[in-house]
């Protein structure tokens, strides 16, 4: 993790009136990866977004995006980075190349370059054959894919998107998320916002959790997951006879065993048991049916996270009473 | 560090942008349906008053400023053109802007438009201008064709003063639509509804054109009562009376263009019997005066535009981004 810092935030907070949208977040990208901001709805994702664009002013600390400053060089971000909002917009009226070509015009193309730029944008997008046509006509996945285009428009060196899987069918949404790793490919930095976690966790090299304003939790998956579920490596076995609980809790490195269903065993482990396990059934006498290593999901540790949260809100309302 | 100075700059043009924005907002206006209905509409009154008004003058014959009158006659049933301009300009200065910002919104463009290396200022400015240089494009047109036409019918060329003042006209006519532009704009910022920003345009023009008359005399007769019935309380209540009526801005564009097109008006108040000693009466006003006449009335259309232009700008600088 030595990359170049490509976008950074010191304490920064957002009031709205009395409510804290933003309170106090510290976040680093560095150049290349694919960066995941998770939370439920009015967590703060959509407002911290527009402040790193210059959209809205900071109430509090500092931002930096490719080492300028939003606020007071607004232009020099808005040329450098692409933002893709939520549920983009595009002029009905018009075709989706002279949408794009009003946004080259925008970003100071002159008409030549402006036309070459867009025809170039379209075909890397796969959407030459649609050029022409009234955006009007475009279907949701359509529009989305426009919606790179256009921040690709001004060859960004980083790109923000706001929920941009949101009601894409599940075609549309894995072809989005292709475009999301070629783009990648590329070397272009991309930023995330997004509450549907099993498409966070397939392009993001790391995610933050959002919550209340506030980055609850962040790092890589795997990172997360110890964070939050303790163990790291979930192992399920299914097998047959006596109890064996017992015999998998000896083995070391493993931190809690369930058995919560007929033959189904849930071993917690610090690392990959799977063969100590496979053998210690055996030993027992016990029929081993089968054997997994769950990867921890993403949406484990969302549920968790939120689980604990609201048992320790539950605490302390006791507590106060 | 003394980066309090700093930070209160910006970096940047606040124009960067602007002609981007021009053009765009003026092709989407000139292709509109709405614009075309509109066109279709101001033209049919254009060569209907303009026929009348030549058959007018064709048998009631000689005038010294014949082109003028093309604007001004009116041949009953139909009224005079300048009569119908007092409502066909609003009517398409607001079509114009009633969804200028409000539509950015509900299309959920705005955001994506903010996001290019621009400023609002540029955004908000690009498309009041290109609703003036729409609805400039548009009455310039209709001024050339009447003007045509008249050539046509009447079988003379207009004289040098007469084109001076007809552009005079023009130039009132553009001001006189940008007051109205300038307010749909700003309701277009006020309310989310496209719909209710026009109703809102609509209402308070209607209001300006039928009840302000009536509500200037009351004032004005509250304000200065007559007690005793001397002249001098009845001029009171009268120039009262009038000063209000000014501030409506059809008021202001009517008497400015009966001035310009009327070389004869020789003041838009009250003129006491003592003040016309030696005047020749109904003797043309030299195209200078009558120029000075109407000044204050354009220097007030234009106040009034671009007050209300800078009201929409606070607006819409302090308005959130997110819908």
């Amino acid at each position: 993790m030595s990359a170049e810092v490509i976008l950074e935030t010191k304490n920064l907070t957002k009031l709205y009136g009395d409510f804290v949208a933003v309170d106090g977040l510290n976040l680093t990208v560095r150049r290349g990866e694919v960066f995941g901001l998770l939370g439920p709805n009015g967590a703060g994702k959509t407002t911290t977004i527009l402040m790193l664009m210059g959209l809205t002013e900071p109430t509090d600390g500092e931002v930096r995006v490719l080492d300028l400053d939003p606020v007071r060089q607004p232009l020099s971000v808005k040329a450098r980075v692409g933002y893709l909002p939520e549920r983009v917009g595009f002029y009905d009226n018009l075709t989706a190349r002279e949408n794009l070509t009003y946004i080259a015009r925008l970003n100071g193309l002159k008409r030549q370059e402006a036309h070459e730029r867009v025809a170039e944008t379209l075909a890397q997008i796969g959407l030459e054959h649609a050029a022409d046509r009234r955006v009007g006509t475009f279907s949701r996945g359509m529009r989305q894919r426009l919606g790179v285009a256009d921040v690709l428009i001004k060859r960004p060196q980083l790109i923000i998107m706001d929920e941009p899987t949101q009601g894409l069918d599940p075609e549309a949404a894995r072809e989005f998320l292709d475009i999301i790793r070629r783009l990648k490919e590329t070397g272009i930095t991309i930023l995330l916002s997004s509450h549907l976690l099993y498409q966070v966790q397939a392009v993001c090299d790391r995610v933050g959790l959002f919550h209340r304003g506030q980055m609850v939790l962040e790092g890589t998956v795997p990172e997360l997951a110890r964070q939050v579920l303790g163990g790291a490596y979930r192992i399920r076995l299914e097998a047959h006879g006596d109890d064996l609980s017992a015999v998998l809790r000896e083995i070391p490195g493993v931190l809690a065993v369930h058995h919560d269903a007929p033959a189904i065993y849930d071993l917690e482990a610090e690392s990959d048991l799977r063969a100590e396990a496979a053998a210690a059934v055996v030993r027992a006498g016990g029929r081993l049916f089968s054997l997994n290593i769950e990867e921890s999901s993403l949406d484990e540790v969302y549920a968790h996270y939120f689980q604990q949260y609201q048992r320790e809100q539950e605490e302390v309302e006791h507590a106060a009473v | 560090m003394p980066q309090s100075d700093v930070t209160r700059e910006r970096e940047g043009s606040p124009w960067t942008g602007l002609w981007a924005v021009v053009a765009k907002e003026m092709a989407d206006h000139l292709t509109s349906v709405r614009m075309l209905i509109l066109e279709v509409l101001i033209l049919l009154t254009a060569t209907g008053t303009v026929y009348a008004a030549t058959q007018n003058i064709r048998n009631t014959g000689n005038d010294k400023f014949i082109f003028l009158k093309l604007f001004t006659t009116s041949q009953d049933p139909i009224p005079a053109f300048v009569g119908f301009l007092g409502f066909l300009v609003p009517l398409t200065a607001i079509a114009l802007a009633f969804d200028a910002v409000n539509g950015e919104f509900n299309q959920r463009t705005l955001s994506r438009v903010l996001a290019q290396p621009i400023y609002r200022d540029a955004l908000l400015f690009g498309k009041f201008l290109a609703g003036l240089f729409t609805l400039a494009l548009v009455l310039t047109t209709i001024w050339l064709l009447i003007i045509g036409l008249g050539i046509l019918r009447l079988g003379i060329p207009p004289s040098g003063e007469e084109v001076a003042r007809g552009l005079w006209f023009l130039l009132l006519t553009i001001f006189y639509g940008g007051i109205w532009l300038a307010l749909a704009m700003v309701f277009s910022i006020v309310f989310r509804q496209p719909a209710t920003a026009a109703l809102a345009s609509i209402a308070v023009w209607l209001f300006f054109t039928v009840f302000w008359g009536i509500i200037s005399d009351l004032l004005a007769q509250t304000i200065h009562p007559i007690r005793i019935g001397l002249p001098e309380e009845q001029l009171a209540q009268m120039q009262l009376a009038l000063a209000l009526t000014r501030i409506s801005p059809n008021t202001l564009y009517l008497e400015a263009i009966i001035a310009t097109l009327n070389p004869t008006i020789r003041s838009l108040g009250f003129v006491l019997p003592m003040q016309l000693q030696g005047a020749l009466l109904g003797a043309p006003l030299p195209l200078g005066q009558s120029l000075m006449l109407s000044w204050p009335n354009l220097t007030g259309l234009v106040a009034a535009t671009i007050l209300l232009f800078a009201l929409g700008y606070v607006l819409f600088q302090r308005q959130e981004v997110r819908a």
